[in-house]
């Protein structure tokens, strides 16, 4: 078999076999449940027949391996369970964790991939530059904003752009709700300062990654020989690093999209964009574990699948893989 | 709190050991700190003041943290130099007790997280075989989700509480430790010298101890300082969250979660303390990068 295809082969296993051993762990956490828990979610004035009744409707007298496919089963047909906060009441409305995660999930999906489509290409640019202009005016001057940046809470960063420009000049709005009936501008307009919020945050990231994968480049023999050959500086990068950069700037990437997912979490609760990270927060704090279980789970699995992608793209663009003697 | 004054100081002296032998402590650091960059200097002295403020809170805070001294939101100067918060509790006395609180908190976590996976690491190094097998393939598996994602799944499961906040932490934490602390000691375990002390019949926390810890300082040194940085954030976050560092505690991260509404009138109070984790980050990065560049050419 093809060594490329044999690589992605096994990379993709050990994607799915993670997840599986993920998936696990989320679905087992509830086992560490301390006693007193039935009593927390559903008050202190909970008789025991409420608590016992409680206790079995959320399945914890089952066996935990019994527990366990019974979940993911459900998780693979689309269903998460039911959320606790219906769970304990009588009657009356039942709230299936899908449907809570679903909709959200979109909303998070197009705020990380806006600020992706300005960071990505953005970040790459930057980072060229400054790798090419080492030591610069221009490289010590991305360097900081970028080290001050990275050093920033997230929310710190969301206050100070919800300070200038939207109440010293309220150019956008600070409150990103959003609905279903919005046209696509006016809700990019919604979520702008979300948006430049995790824009600033993985720029300089991926910027300084950048820079570094491309000064390690710089440094290798090959360019120095086509430099001496007399190349122009723009074709030494686009025709000789370049392509043996893809590598790690593909990795670059992925991890900084993937970091984008958890960002989007703080960012989410500042400005109270109805996404999947503000309503695993709200779960937290309620202690509703069938929906935490649930963001966690799709959280982990956006997760490992950026980084699975970003190891096949590192195979796929390996010259001494795709040319084996 | 007194060692956190250490991580800088021997690291300095490490630094600073190979050409100066015969000289007093003091005289040592001093001659590498006057060759010191600007930008390391400004992160010492930003380390100094938040410690001093952290040790002597107390003495420096007009109020007590929980004391209610006024009405809520109160404007900024005369009694209160930066006002009052949401309860009526002096905004400058809760920051400067939570310097005490959260950097100490971040603090007692990385130091956790550092004998945890620093012990780990050394081991599975040493020991090699089916324990390094399994440590290595449960550390692969604990990070492969976002750290953020797996503390609030174990923070609703256990609940938020200091104590619990710090041991998730660093567990999840160690992780990263645990895999730097073992790839560089590997380098290390292989020398005659700690195949000596086998053969001499050396124990292992011996060998851990005095061959390898030694050898392995300067990184782990630097690591320790990323590490702070990254924990110091990740517990900010949880604390703005709200579930995190829980009140009445004063805590820098849920006292811009607490005051954030002063934002909307223009009234910069709620940015003081992002502000002062974001400025720690910065000057604790300064100093790594310095310690980095003196030690090895570990980075360009």
């Amino acid at each position: 078999m093809n060594p490329v295809v044999r690589t992605i082969l096994q990379r993709l296993g050990l994607g799915i076999g993670t997840l599986l051993v993920v998936s696990i762990i989320i679905s087992l956490a509830i086992e560490m449940l301390p006693g007193d828990f039935a009593r927390a979610v559903l008050g202190q004035s909970a008789t025991p027949e409420t608590v016992a009744a409680f206790q079995r409707e959320v399945g914890l007298d089952r066996s935990p391996v019994v527990r366990y496919f019974e979940w993911m089963g459900g998780v693979l047909r689309g269903d998460f369970g039911e959320s606790y906060a219906s769970a304990g009441s009588l009657a009356g409305h039942r709230r299936l964790v899908a449907d809570m995660i679903g909709p959200r999930l979109l909303n998070t999906l197009f705020l990380a991939g806006v600020a992706a489509l300005v960071a990505v290409p953005l970040a790459l640019f930057l980072g060229i530059m400054a790798a090419l202009h080492r030591n610069s005016i221009l490289d010590r001057g991305v360097n900081v904003v970028s080290l001050v940046s990275i050093s920033s809470p997230e929310f710190f960063l969301a206050y100070i752009l919800i300070m200038f420009l939207a109440v010293k000049l309220p150019i956008f709005v600070s409150l990103a709700s959003i609905s279903p009936s919005m046209s696509v501008l006016e809700r990019l307009y919604v979520i702008a300062l979300p948006a430049i919020t995790l824009v600033l945050v993985i720029v300089a990231h991926m910027m300084r990654m950048t820079r570094a994968a491309i000064i390690n480049l710089l440094a290798s023999p090959y360019i120095e020989m086509g430099r001496l050959k007399g190349a122009r500086p723009m074709q030494i990068i686009l025709r000789h690093a370049l392509p043996n950069a893809w590598a790690p700037i593909a990795n670059v990437v992925a991890l900084n999209l993937a970091y984008l997912v958890v960002g989007v979490v703080v960012v989410e609760v500042v400005f109270t964009y109805p996404g999947i990270g503000q309503l695993m927060v709200d779960a937290v704090s309620k202690r509703d574990l069938p929906v935490v279980q649930g963001c966690a789970l799709v959280f982990a699995a956006t997760y490992i699948l950026l980084n699975l992608i970003a190891d096949i793209v590192t195979i796929a663009s390996n010259p001494r893989l795709l040319h084996p003697r | 709190m007194s060692e956190s004054a250490h991580s800088p100081q021997s690291a300095l002296v490490a630094a600073g050991q190979p050409q100066i032998s015969r000289r007093g402590r003091a005289a040592r650091i001093w001659r590498v700190l006057r060759k010191a960059p600007p930008t390391a200097w400004f992160g010492l002295v930003v380390i100094g003041v938040y410690l001093f403020a952290a040790v002597f809170a107390p003495l420096l805070a007009p109020y007590s943290e929980t004391e209610l001294v006024g009405g809520a939101f109160e404007p900024w100067g005369g009694q209160f130099l930066l006002g009052t918060d949401q309860l009526g509790r002096d905004m400058l006395s809760r920051l400067i007790y939570g310097a005490r609180n959260t950097v100490g908190i971040a603090f007692l976590t990385t130091m956790l997280s550092f004998l945890l996976g620093g012990a780990l690491g050394l081991v599975a190094a040493i020991s090699g075989g089916w324990l390094d097998q399994v440590l290595g393939r449960s550390v692969d598996v604990l990070m492969s989700i976002p750290q953020l994602i797996f503390a609030l799944v174990l923070l609703s499961i256990v609940g938020s509480s200091v104590v619990n906040l710090i041991v998730i932490i660093a567990v999840l934490d160690s992780t990263r430790v645990f895999r730097l602390s073992r790839s560089v000691a590997q380098g290390v375990v292989v020398m005659d010298y700690v195949e000596a002390a086998r053969l001499r019949g050396e124990k292992l926390p011996w060998i851990m101890r005095r061959e390898i810890l030694p050898n392995i300082m300067p990184p782990l040194v630097a690591e320790f300082g990323l590490r702070f940085c990254f924990v110091f954030l990740t517990i900010s976050a949880l604390s703005f969250l709200g579930l995190g560092i829980q009140p009445p505690t004063a805590d820098w991260g849920s006292m811009v979660r607490d005051n954030a509404a002063l934002i909307t009138y223009g009234d910069v109070t709620p940015l003081l303390p992002a502000g002062a984790i974001a400025l720690l980050t910065v000057a604790v990065n300064f100093v790594v990068d310095w310690f980095l560049h003196k030690t090895s050419g570990l980075r360009e």
